[in-house]
Order: structure tokens, then sequence, then C-alpha cells
């Protein structure tokens, strides 16, 4: 094995073993990177001196509290003081932020290496990482394929190897839907559970930052350190965060699961839905009680999304007008033309799209009609969560209806692309906590499993995956990418 | 102003809150500072920034909206004002759109001696834009500067019913709204320095009319006689258009104070859609009744207040009690008066009569002069114990308003002691009265004047200093002794 190949947890007992050091890590992870990023083309910055730089402080340390010496990458709409934050737009192409998000803040201070900023769709706004204005990322198992998105960046480099964890952000399903897309573990947590300061914002009632990882230990371990109370984030709730590595016993039993059938119906591919009904099975054998539920209100839930992550979007994206930063227009005779000139090169086509969409869903007259009843909708998909949650301990369900498309597929045909979000969107929606896992494979391509857990109950979610992938080995089986 | 026509008024106010620091970011709000030296990565509208509101801002809000009896709502929020303008850093404005800190108040106000009470719509919360600098127009200019120094200080918007009907009931509000603001220590209301801006809502209608009028807002209005005068002139233009039959337009308009007129700035079509919806990046507040008790607990004296204790304690008439509270500082300085000098009228008159002329021919408030209340009781004990005339007094007043120095530096080194040495006044007395005999006839005969050339006269010698009392006495004594 080489080290590039490990999880977090297998580099901490090498590095506390002193059979390795960070410089060695670092030095591997960058090799690996060296050899497939051509094919995988997941970073949009590699910080290749300064994690050296970093390592090396780390190794001379001699000892390895927490994350020391571990190598992370973060999707780059996550700010890191003096390393470019481009959001994948031509709009911030050479911006360098001057302040520091918190959650990096944290994993630097806890000792990790960061190595990369990874390639995503634009300001988040995609589900194939095609909407990056600089290239698009290809899927790990089949180079052919999308990665999934926005943080396709981050679940790519992480499937193959060029990266131990990454942070993402996911507003609709950004993290979750990528992390199946490419075999990786992915977790949204609840709303308020991470600070977003420093976080490019898509939708700010929506967004949150979350780990894909190679396994759920590793997952609930970097959650452990980013999750928390902020004062800088006003929605970052002062609420204890529980030890989920510990939390890790591998038992399933007496848990009462949910599936809504809603989530296995039309549109959900046959052999995904056989894999989650078979993981079903697997939870059911381990002692857990698993029935079907209803969440009768979801096929309202892309709909409403599609108003209220825009409306927020446009406000949002209000403070890219060239005059403080990023790209400007230079040739506008006036201050109008400046503005225009600016968003006009600076946006893609898709953010051009929700920013449009979202003007328009506030504008007076439409407001009541749109943006009100977005509104409503989103009440009553959460409620819909709060019944079963009465009844029930988590939900599962696929994380996405297919397994990854074609790169250039569903170029265009937007409504199929949004279509990818249907399963993960309403968990945004009620701002829950979803991880999703690796379940099998069809077609030589990973499937994934999504667990929605209860407001701020993290840790029942992750207990539930550790168990699934203590009982499974899906989690262990790696892209084959041929190297340079 | 035609009789036929009524004026309806209505004014938003916004009151820059004093706070050490801004809105939603820790940046300081010291006015006067280099460009773009108080900024930080939230109020200059940076990606990935989120904003934190300061409880203190929150403070003051409750306490403006208690002095002017307001309601203050279990719950308030904080919504997003959508547009593009480059002093707007976000490219929104976060205010307060359908709940705001303080609703349903009033003001009185005094028109005449007749009590008038003005609605207060609401107030509510915001942050102020930057400033831009350039050469004209925005739109023509070869380049603006941006300063984001002011952008994210902490305001109150504070909205009025359309209860006013003349420019003077405009202007009393708007003062006695400044008084109050001013008392409960929540503004500096200075016009000059945009920490007190006032956009005014006019319209016409014919006496008896229910509807109002066409409606303009006129904006730029930077001092009371502004905001007089551009009322005045907007409702002459309202009345003649309605005389001639002409259309008029809801419209923005802005005051030129070099031409003395309004001029449009932009029609109802071309009103900006804010697109108002809940900023999603801070929760709604929740205003406890508590905090609402302990804001009211701490708050201080009020002009109403201060105007009765001042009639009742000090036995003063209500037109010089109105005078001394017109602001904190004017009332604090009669307060530590009267606590070193028993006559309250005494220092009332001295403080409307000349020191008020001294602050209006220099334009100054009355903390920014060297005056203090310690001198103005030292002089008036001088005057009543003979050192100097009620008349050197006010020449004292003026050399203490400038200097600074105490009345007795000043007597001291201008040698303005009175004269009431009888032996000192006797010989020079004499020395005129002698010099002008046709002047002694014209006493004798009767001719009042007569006294009066000679009280000049040997004040004139003695620069004014003698005391004019054994002036009259020994002018007497030495005329009557003349046969
Ligand atoms: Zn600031």
């Amino acid at each position: 094995m080489e080290l590039y190949e490990l999880t977090v947890h297998e580099l901490q007992e090498l590095l506390a073993g002193g059979i390795t050091s960070s410089a060695e890590i670092v030095k591997s992870v960058l090799a690996r990177i060296d050899a497939v990023e051509d094919q995988v083309k997941s970073f949009i910055t590699v910080t290749r001196e300064q994690a050296l730089d970093k390592a090396r402080q780390v190794d001379a340390q001699g000892s390895y509290q927490g994350l020391a010496g571990i190598p992370m990458g973060l999707k780059d709409n996550i700010c890191t003081r003096g390393v470019k934050t481009t959001c994948a737009s031509r709009m911030l192409a050479d911006f360098i932020p001057p302040y520091e998000s918190t959650v990096s803040r944290r994993l630097d201070q806890q000792g990790s290496v960061l190595v990369g900023k990874l390639n995503m769709d634009e300001f988040a706004m995609g589900s194939s990482t095609e909407n990056s204005a600089f290239f698009a990322t290809r899927n790990p198992w089949d180079l052919t394929k999308v990665p999934g998105g926005s943080s396709g960046g981050s679940a790519a480099a992480v499937a193959a190897g060029q990266i131990p964890f990454s942070l993402g952000s996911d507003t609709g399903g950004s993290i979750r839907q990528p992390a199946a897309y490419c075999g990786v573990v992915g977790m949204k947590p609840t709303y308020g559970r991470v600070s977003r300061w420093g976080v490019v914002a898509y939708a700010s009632s929506l967004d949150q930052v979350g780990v894909l990882s190679k396994d759920v230990r590793d997952n609930a371990m970097i959650m452990q350190i980013i999750a928390g109370h902020d004062p800088l984030d006003s929605n970052c709730v002062d609420l204890a965060v529980p030890d989920y590595v510990a939390g890790l016993d591998g038992s399933v039993r007496g848990m009462r699961i949910a599936y809504p059938r809603e989530y296995f119906g039309v549109g959900v591919n046959e052999s995904v839905r056989d894999l989650v009904m078979q993981a079903l099975k697997k939870y059911q054998e381990l002692g857990a009680i698993v029935e079907e539920a209803s969440l009768p209100h979801s096929e309202y839930a892309l709909p409403a999304y599609y108003l209220l992550g825009p409306a927020e979007a446009s406000a949002n994206l209000a403070c890219f007008d060239g005059v403080r930063f990023g790209c400007r227009d230079n040739t506008a005779e006036n201050v109008v033309d400046m503005f225009s000139g600016t968003r006009d090169h600076g946006f893609g086509d898709e953010v051009k799209r929700r920013i449009m969409l979202g003007t328009f869903a506030l504008s007076s007259g439409y407001y009541d009609a749109y943006y009100l009843n977005a509104l409503k909708v989103r009440r009553l998909i959460a409620n819909d969560f709060t019944k079963v949650f009465n009844d029930y301990d988590i939900i599962i369900a696929p994380t996405t209806p297919t397994t990854a498309f074609g790169l250039g597929e569903q170029r265009g045909d937007l409504l199929t692309i949004y279509m990818n979000d249907v399963l993960t969107v309403p968990v945004n929606m009620a701002g829950l906590p979803g991880i999703s896992i690796p379940c099998g494979f069809t077609g030589g391509l990973p499937v994934g499993m999504q667990i929605i857990g209860k407001a701020f109950d993290e840790a029942t979610v992750y207990k539930a995956a550790y168990a699934f992938e203590q009982n499974t080995d899906f989690h262990t089986i790696k892209p084959q990418l041929g190297v340079r | 102003m035609s009789p036929d026509y009524e004026i309806v008024i209505g004014l938003e106010v916004h009151a820059e809150l004093k706070t050490q620091t801004k809105i939603f970011c820790s940046c300081s709000t010291a006015f006067g500072a280099e460009p773009n030296t108080q900024t930080c990565p939230i109020c200059a509208g940076f990606p990935g920034a989120l904003p934190v509101l300061n409880r203190q801002v929150v403070d003051l809000a409750i306490r403006a909206g208690l002095a002017l009896h307001c309601e203050i709502p279990a719950m308030c929020k904080f919504d997003r004002k959508n547009y593009f303008y480059p002093d707007l850093p976000h490219g929104y404005q976060v205010s307060q759109f359908d709940f705001p800190v303080c609703k349903q108040g009033y003001l009185d106000i005094d028109i005449e001696g007749q009590k008038k009470r003005v609605g207060v719509t609401r107030a509510h919360m915001e942050e102020d834009a930057g400033k831009l600098v350039h050469q004209g127009d925005i739109t023509t200019t070869p380049f603006s500067l941006v300063d984001l120094n002011r952008s994210g200080v902490a305001l109150l918007e504070i909205v009025s019913e359309p209860d006013m009907r003349s420019a003077q009931e405009a202007r009393a509000y708007l003062e006695k709204l400044r008084s109050m603001l001013l008392f409960a220590g929540v503004s500096d209301c200075k016009m000059q320095e945009g920490s007190l801006r006032c956009d005014a809502n006019v319209s016409v209608r014919p006496f008896g009319q229910q509807e109002f009028g066409t409606r303009c807002e006129i904006k730029n209005l930077n001092s009371f006689r502004a905001l007089e005068r551009a009322i005045e002139y907007e409702a002459k233009r309202h009345m003649e258009a309605l005389e001639d039959g002409t259309e008029l337009f809801q419209e923005t308009r802005t005051w030129d104070e070099e031409k003395q007129m309004t001029r449009s700035m932009r029609s109802k079509e071309e009103a900006h859609d804010y697109r108002y919806f809940p900023e999603p990046d801070l929760p709604p507040l929740f205003i406890s009744r508590e905090w609402v008790d302990e804001v009211r607990a701490a708050l201080p004296e009020m002009p109403e207040q201060a105007q009765q204790r001042l009639m009742e304690v000090y036995g003063l008439p209500e037109y010089d009690a109105a005078l001394l509270t017109l602001t904190p500082e004017t009332l604090d300085f009669f307060d530590r008066c009267v606590q070193e000098y028993p006559d309250a009228k005494t220092i009332a008159n001295w403080m409307m009569g000349e020191f008020s002329r001294l602050l209006n021919q220099t334009n100054q408030e009355i903390g920014d002069s060297h005056l203090t209340p310690d001198h103005l009781v030292q002089m008036l004990r001088l005057v009543d114990d003979g050192t100097i005339s009620g008349k050197i007094a006010k020449t004292v007043l003026e050399d203490m308003f400038n200097s600074g120095q105490s009345p007795q530096e000043i007597i001291k080194a201008k040698g303005l002691v009175q004269i009431s040495d009888a032996d000192t006044l006797l010989p020079l007395i004499e020395d005129i009265v002698g010099a002008n005999p046709k002047v002694v006839e014209d006493y004798k005969s009767g001719k009042g004047k007569a006294m009066g050339f000679f009280v000049g006269q040997i004040m004139k010698a003695t620069k004014g200093q003698a005391n004019p009392a054994l002036v009259n006495e020994l002018l007497k004594k030495v005329l009557d002794s003349i046969q």
C-alpha cells in the first residue's frame, strides 16, 4: 500500500508509531496528484511548496496531535487567507482572500496540511462540475462520466487517492450527490452545526460545509473538528458537539429506520433501488427495525428549491460588481456599463440563469406567488420529516436516482440536470443532517445510500453509517486509474 | 399660501446611532478618518463574510423607541433591500421591512402655544452605505472614488404619519425629534455631518378632500431652513399645478440649496423594485420584556420631564423652561449653574440673552464654547457684590466666551473693577460739571436729558467702570449744590 491510499486514521497510526512523517505523506499525495491529475482534473490550485513547508514544520514538532501532518483539500469556495479562492468562476479567477474561513482555520490549527483547492461548479451551482469556468472534473471510476457536483473536485480527489479527505459545501445535495457518484463518504451536517464564515455563499439559508472522506470514521473525526459554535456566523448554533467517533460502536440493534416510498418511485433507476433495498435488508439482519414511511410533500421540494436558492443567490452574488475585488470591465464608459460588463464577463451561463430566476421570483407582483409559496412548501417539507422522526431514528433512501451520467450528456437539458438533486434537496430544505455512503456498484459505477437524521443528531447518522460499513466492503473498493 | 389648499407632510428621518462600532462588524464609527481605514471584509461586502448584529444598536433603537412613545414588538427581523450602487458593497442594504424594531409612537409639538400630536408610524434599524466622490454626475464623471468608512454604520429610520400641515409644523416636529434623540442619548443628530438626515413627503389637496394629493418625496434636506424652504417651494408648485390643471407626477425630487428649488430625480416608473426578502444570514431578533424594561429604567430625563422640573422647582416661566430644555447640553449647563447660584431666573436670562446671542453669532453649540457654568456663576456673584456693573459683565462674558479665562482674570487683566469710591469719583464729576455750564443751565431749567449727558461723560471718562448708582447720587449732589 502507498501512503496516498490510506485513510486519515491509518495515517495517524503510522505517524504516531513513528513509521512515517508528514513530509512523506504529503510527498506521496503530491506524487499521486502528479500521476493522475491529467485524467481526473480535480484541483484548481495545488499548494505544493506551502504544503511541504507546513509538513516539515509539523514533523519538526516531534509529536502528532489531532490532524497534525494530515493533508487536506478544500472546495474552492472556502476562503483561505493568502491562497487563491476562485469559486471556479472567471469573476474570482485571481481572488486571494485576506481572511480565513472558520472551517479551514480549525483544521489548520489542528495541524492539517492544505494541499490544494478543488474544482466545483461555478459558485456551487450545478450537479456535474461541468459548470466550472476552468475545466470539467472527471469521475475516477469512468473518465467519460461526471463526478457529480457541485463539490465534484472534492469527491473525485478523495476517490482518486489525491487527498485523504476534503471539505465540500452542500446547498441542495452538493456533497452527497458527488460522494454517491464517486463512491466516497459525504456528510452534510444540520444547518447551523458548522460555521459558514468565509465560505462564499450560494443560498445562505441552505448552505452547509461538510466532509468527504474514504470511510465513516474519518468523516466523523473531521466533522468533530469543524462542527460547533462560531460567533462569526449568527446562524451557527451554540450546542455541544457529541463525540462522534466514540459513538461508532457498530450496532444498530433496535434502531428504527424508515424508508420513504416517495424516494423509491418513478425516476429512480431500478438497480439503484435494488441496492438500497438490499442495504435495508442488511440493517434488518443487524437488528434494526425497518419500515416504509411517507414524506408526502417531497415532489414540491425541487421546484421550491429552485425559487429559494436562486432568490438568495441573486442577492448574495450582487457584491460582484467590479468595484472592490474580482474582475472588472475596464472598457465600460460609465458605472452602469461597468456593472453589467463585469457581470456579463465574470459569470457563466448557469450562474446568470439562477440570478435571473431569483431576481424574478423576488420581483414586485411575483413575490407572493413564488418566493412566499416556496417558503410555505419548505415549512410543509420540514413538517413531513418531523412527523416521520416522531416514530423513527433515521431515514434511508437512495442519494441520487441514477449513477454518474456522461460528460456533456445532460448539457442544456436543465430539467434532467436539476432532477439529480431531487432526493437530496428536501434534506436541505428541512435543514437536516444527511450522509451518502457507498452501498454497491452497477455498471462499474458506485451507488450511494443516503442516511438522514434528526436535526443536530449527526451522531446517530454516523453510528448507522458505520455499522453498515463494518458489515460490507464497498468502501474498500477503489477505482483503477491508469498511472502515467 | 393659498387658503383653499391643505398641505400634507410626512417625514422620514435617518438618525445615526451613537455606537462605537458598526452595526454588523467591529469597525470603528469615528467621523473624519482617512478613507477606507475603517473597513473589514464584512462592511466592505467581501464574499464569505457574514454579519453579526451589534447588541448596542438594538439597545439604542429600543431607547429611541421608548422616547418616541413607541411599541417595541417582541420579534423583529432584518431584510435585504436590493439595488446596485457603487457605494453599496453588498449590492443590498440590510434593513427592516415588515417587522421593524419600533412601531406606533408619537411626538407632541408646540405650534404657537397649541399642542399638536404627530404620529410616528415606525422606526427601523439599518446599515448606512459608503460615500462616493466624483466630478459632477456619476454617469459622466471620468472616475469615482469610493470610501467605505461609513458603510455599515448603524442608522435608525424614523417614519412619521402624514400628520403635518405646514412647513412650520414639519420644522417643529424635526426639532422636537432631534431634541428627543439627543436627550435619549441615541444620536449626535448633527445635520451638517449627516448624522441626522431628513426626507419629506409632500402633497397638497383642496381643503375638505379626504384623499391625499399626488405625493412627492424631497431629498437632500440638510438643515431646518432647507426643510422649511423646500416644503414651501414644493407646496407652491403643487398648488399652482392644481390651479392650472397641469398634471403632477409621483416622483422623488431633490432640494437644490443654491437655486432654492426642488428638481426631479426619478419618477415612479423609474422607481426601484427593491425586492425585499428576509436576510438569511441573521436569525429573527426576539426582544424580551425584561430587555425593554432594562432600557426603560436606564432612560435619562426627557425634555418634557425636565421642562416640568424647571417650572416646578425653580419657578421658571414655561417659555424659559422650554428654551433651556432644547438640548441636553443646555439643560446640563443650567443645572450646573443653579446648583451653585440660587437665582434661577437670572441664570436663565443670561443664558437665553447674552450667551445665546454669542452662540448664534459664532454658529456654535453650547458645548463648543469656552464658557463654563462655573465662570458664569462667578461672574454673577461679582455683579451682586458690586465688583463689576451689569454693563461690564456683558464684556466680561464675551471675553470668557472667547478665551475661557475666569472673570477674575479678565477683570484684573483689563482693569474692569467698578469704581465705587466717592473720593475718586467726586473730583472727576466736579471737573465735568464745571466744564459744561450750558448743560447745567439746561438741568436747572428742568431738561431731563442733561442728567443723561453728564452720566455718559462720566462713564466715558471711567471707561464704564464707575458704579452707576454712586455716580447718580454724587452727580445729583454736585448739581444741586450749584446755585
Ligand atoms: Zn467592518
